[in-house]
């Protein structure tokens, strides 16, 4: 019978998935060693998609022109707008609000929920439905630095050496200060950490981590903060408004020069809607679907950067847009999967990165960009990939050592999405090995903010993905979460109090024209790619 | 060689497609896109529950679109959004009891127990059993019994007692984890540390660095064995 894709291996992959199993029993004791910092930057330079120039141009125009980002970003910054400002009547208000959430994962739904605990009425504009984001899908943790041997001083110190010492110290500062807090915040919200019988949060390393700080709810942790914050906001309907299917597509400024909200579009019929706010946060997540360098990618349907397209043609500067994350273990088989997250949480535990011949070749908890190049060189230079009926390549994540290492039933315990997702397809993890390569998922870089999420940009804040600054050049794992949960509730609160004193003037879309006539000097106006994005198009091209 | 396309039917109409796509995938192909019923694409978010029926076969079957795999002839429907009543309530003046569950979704007691919830549930979860619970009030054994809901709706779409399951479910989650779940007492200790000032000292030490003297102690810091 033909292979169909869900009855597990083909034997041909089950030939070197045997060499796995006959090196497992001596591996078990085995620790390959960490890289020197030499080693980490020679393979950086020789393997990260960050260094393929040819993947990257100039920005021509806007607050970051000379910068280099990849072409499908700057082709986006560079774009031509929507709405025609001229067509748009601004004097006919659709909602009128305090504060103005764009975007509805787990820094716009953090945000809201502090704006109005400064007593701001909140609208949360949101692309598809409220939680639909890579919050929701981020499996393996959060990091906070509470336990004894752990401090936030420590927890400072991985963070600014996994962002390659680039990162904005005051950023960092506030990210690991307020751990705690947020942890503690989301616990009193209901969430359902994983904990001793003592109440103990379990934690365990990442890569880069010195210390045991990775707290999780299984292997579903974004999907339960997230659900429990979206469940919060769903608490306060007589403060917070949430507009699904309405994501912006420009925002609003007023005649002092201050964001003042922005122009929706619904999705479903096509309306605009005019929304006036006193302060806009931009809480819209990463670009993972504009497929960089042609990567697969582990993020949402609607990761196409729009807060960045947003932004910068108010006026906004954005920092370390030439660099993105290739998670080590996007699922390179089966083909249904392909690119999606296994988590990092699997090596946590102790499930060891070998290949074709079943042996080690770096260490397991290497930072992402420096575990993702060792990857991408043992199976581009050294050519010791197994490769996949569709011509995939990748290398084995050795699951099954978890439970022989923490006791039979610990995978099923611990990592049941990943074991249902692979089930689904005949692979039992639990007893086979993954088949991994590195795939698109995160955004370094993004919109530079402060760390009360504020952009220099009066009446315009920025968290989550979307900013840029907190993790340099390299985010360790876990710290995502936690800087959606921190730098949201910080841009919440810093919003609200702003739409107390704020005092807008009549709405405008002078910065578009003023934009468009920009495209036109640079001769760009012809070619520009309609922007912002909204949605990726899979659609295969039909007559 | 040329693979040989197999026929789907997409709300009924029918469109031949390559064997091996995910249903998801499969309509992109024929020419769909997606606004609803599409999300996070790997199995996490509920938005893409669909329903369908194979061919000489009079099961009802359900499947996340993005997470099953076409088979020939099926005929299938998205049920991207199901009206579910939802309770307010602010989970800080609670209770972790039966009775909480049972005057803000005074329908639980209408369940038969029929399993129609079960047999649907994509996630594979006993939602029979978990409502069992609910009405036994289990409520951590809801929580635990319940962890992997995606909050898809099948289950609300199929139940002729016509239960808001999900919307239960995270009720006695959220129950579970602020009154019943052990508080970390570690955490509560930190917070209080830091809201104190005692870290603040090292941290601005650190800032104080040059970029030198921060790599060396990076690349010298002690790591926290296995």
């Amino acid at each position: 019978m033909e292979w169909d894709g869900k009855m597990g291996y083909p034997p041909e992959m089950r030939e070197s998935i045997k060499k796995v199993e006959a090196t497992r029993p001596a591996r078990l004791h085995e620790t390959f060693p960490m890289m020197s910092p030499q080693e980490k930057e020679d393979i950086l330079r020789r393997f990260h998609p960050d260094y393929i120039a040819s993947a990257f141009r100039e920005i021509r125009i806007g607050p970051n022109k000379g910068d280099r980002t990849p072409h499908e970003l700057a082709d986006l910054l560079e774009g031509r707008p929507l709405i025609d400002p001229d067509a748009l009547d601004l004097e006919q208000i659709d909602y009128d609000t305090d504060v103005l959430v764009i975007g509805g994962g787990g820094a716009g739904s953090a945000a809201a929920l502090l704006a109005r605990e400064q007593g701001a009425k909140v609208i949360i504009a949101t692309k598809l439905r409220h939680g639909d984001a890579n919050t929701m899908m981020a499996q393996g943790g959060i990091q906070a630095a509470d336990k004894e041997n752990d401090s936030p001083a420590i927890h400072y110190l991985d963070v600014m050496g996994g962002g390659h010492f680039v990162n904005d110290p005051d950023l960092v500062e506030a990210l690991v200060r307020d751990a705690p807090m947020v942890i503690q915040w989301l616990e009193s919200l209901g969430c359902m950490f994983d904990k001793e019988p003592d109440g103990t949060m379990i934690t365990i390393h990442g890569g880069g981590t010195s210390r045991k700080r990775m707290h999780s709810a299984r292997d579903y942790s974004g999907a339960e903060i997230m659900r429990t914050l979206r469940d919060e906001v769903r608490s306060h309907p007589e403060d917070i408004t949430v507009l699904e299917f309405s994501p912006a597509i420009e925002l609003l400024m007023d005649e002092k020069g201050q964001v003042a909200g922005a122009v929706l579009q619904n999705l479903e019929t096509g309306e605009h809607l005019v929304v006036r706010a006193k302060a806009t946060i931009i809480a819209t997540g990463g670009s993972g679907r504009l497929h960089y360098q042609g990567y697969p990618t582990t993020n949402h349907y609607g990761a196409t950067g729009d807060g960045l397209v947003l932004a910068y043609r108010v006026g906004a500067r954005l920092a370390f847009i030439d660099t993105m994350q290739y998670h080590p273990t996007g699922a390179a088989f089966p083909e249904q999967i392909l690119g999606l997250l296994v988590t990092e949480k699997v090596r946590g535990l102790g499930a060891q990165v070998v290949n074709a011949d079943g042996e080690q070749f770096v260490f397991p908890r290497e930072t992402r960009d420096v575990e993702a190049s060792a990857i991408i060189r043992e199976c581009v230079e050294r050519g010791k990939g197994v490769r996949t009926p569709t011509g995939m390549v990748g290398v084995w994540l050795d699951s099954p050592m978890i439970d022989m290492i923490h006791g039979p039933g610990t995978i099923a315990r611990a990592l049941p999405a990943m074991v249902r997702q692979f089930a689904r397809f005949g692979i039992d993890i639990t007893k086979e090995p993954m088949l991994v390569y590195p795939t698109l998922h995160y955004q370094n870089g993004g919109v530079a903010i402060k760390p009360d999420g504020s952009t220099g940009i009066p009446g315009l804040f920025v968290a989550g993905e979307a900013s840029g600054g907190v993790h340099g050049r390299n985010r360790l794992m876990g710290n995502s979460l936690l800087d959606v949960v921190v730098f949201g509730r910080r841009a919440g609160r810093a919003a609200g109090q702003r739409a107390k004193e704020a005092r807008l003037g009549r709405l405008t879309l002078e910065h578009v024209r003023a934009w468009n006539q920009q495209l036109a000097q640079a001769g760009l106006l012809e070619t520009a790619k309609p922007s912002p994005q909204v949605l990726p198009d899979y659609t295969r091209k039909i007559r | 060689m040329a693979e040989e396309l197999v026929p789907v039917y997409i709300m009924g109409k029918r469109y031949d497609v390559p064997p091996g796509l995910t249903i998801m995938k499969a309509m992109e192909y024929a020419g769909y896109r997606l606004v609803r019923g599409v999300g996070c694409r790997a199995g996490f978010c509920g938005a893409c529950a669909t329903v369908y029926r194979l061919a000489g076969d009079y099961r009802l079957r359900v499947g996340l679109a993005c997470q099953t795999v076409v088979e020939p002839g099926m005929y299938l429907a998205q049920i991207p959004f199901y009206p579910a009543p939802r309770a307010q309530y602010d989970i800080t003046k609670l209770q972790p009891t039966f009775a909480t569950l049972v005057s803000l979704y005074p329908e639980l007691l209408r369940c038969l127990g029929c399993g129609t919830c079960t047999k649907v549930c994509p996630q594979e979860l006993d939602v029979k059993d978990i409502m069992a619970r609910a009405m036994r009030g289990d409520i951590a054994g809801v929580a635990d019994k319940s962890f992997d809901c995606i909050m898809c709706g099948m289950c609300v779409s199929r139940c002729p007692a016509e239960e808001a399951q999900y919307n239960i479910f995270i009720l006695a989650r959220r129950l579970y984890g602020r009154y019943i779940a052990p508080r970390a007492q570690h955490l509560a200790k930190r917070v209080q540390e830091i809201e104190a000032g005692l870290y603040d000292q090292d941290i601005q030490r650190l800032k104080s660095l040059s970029n030198t003297e921060l790599r060396q102690l990076y690349n010298s810091r002690d790591i926290e064995p296995e």
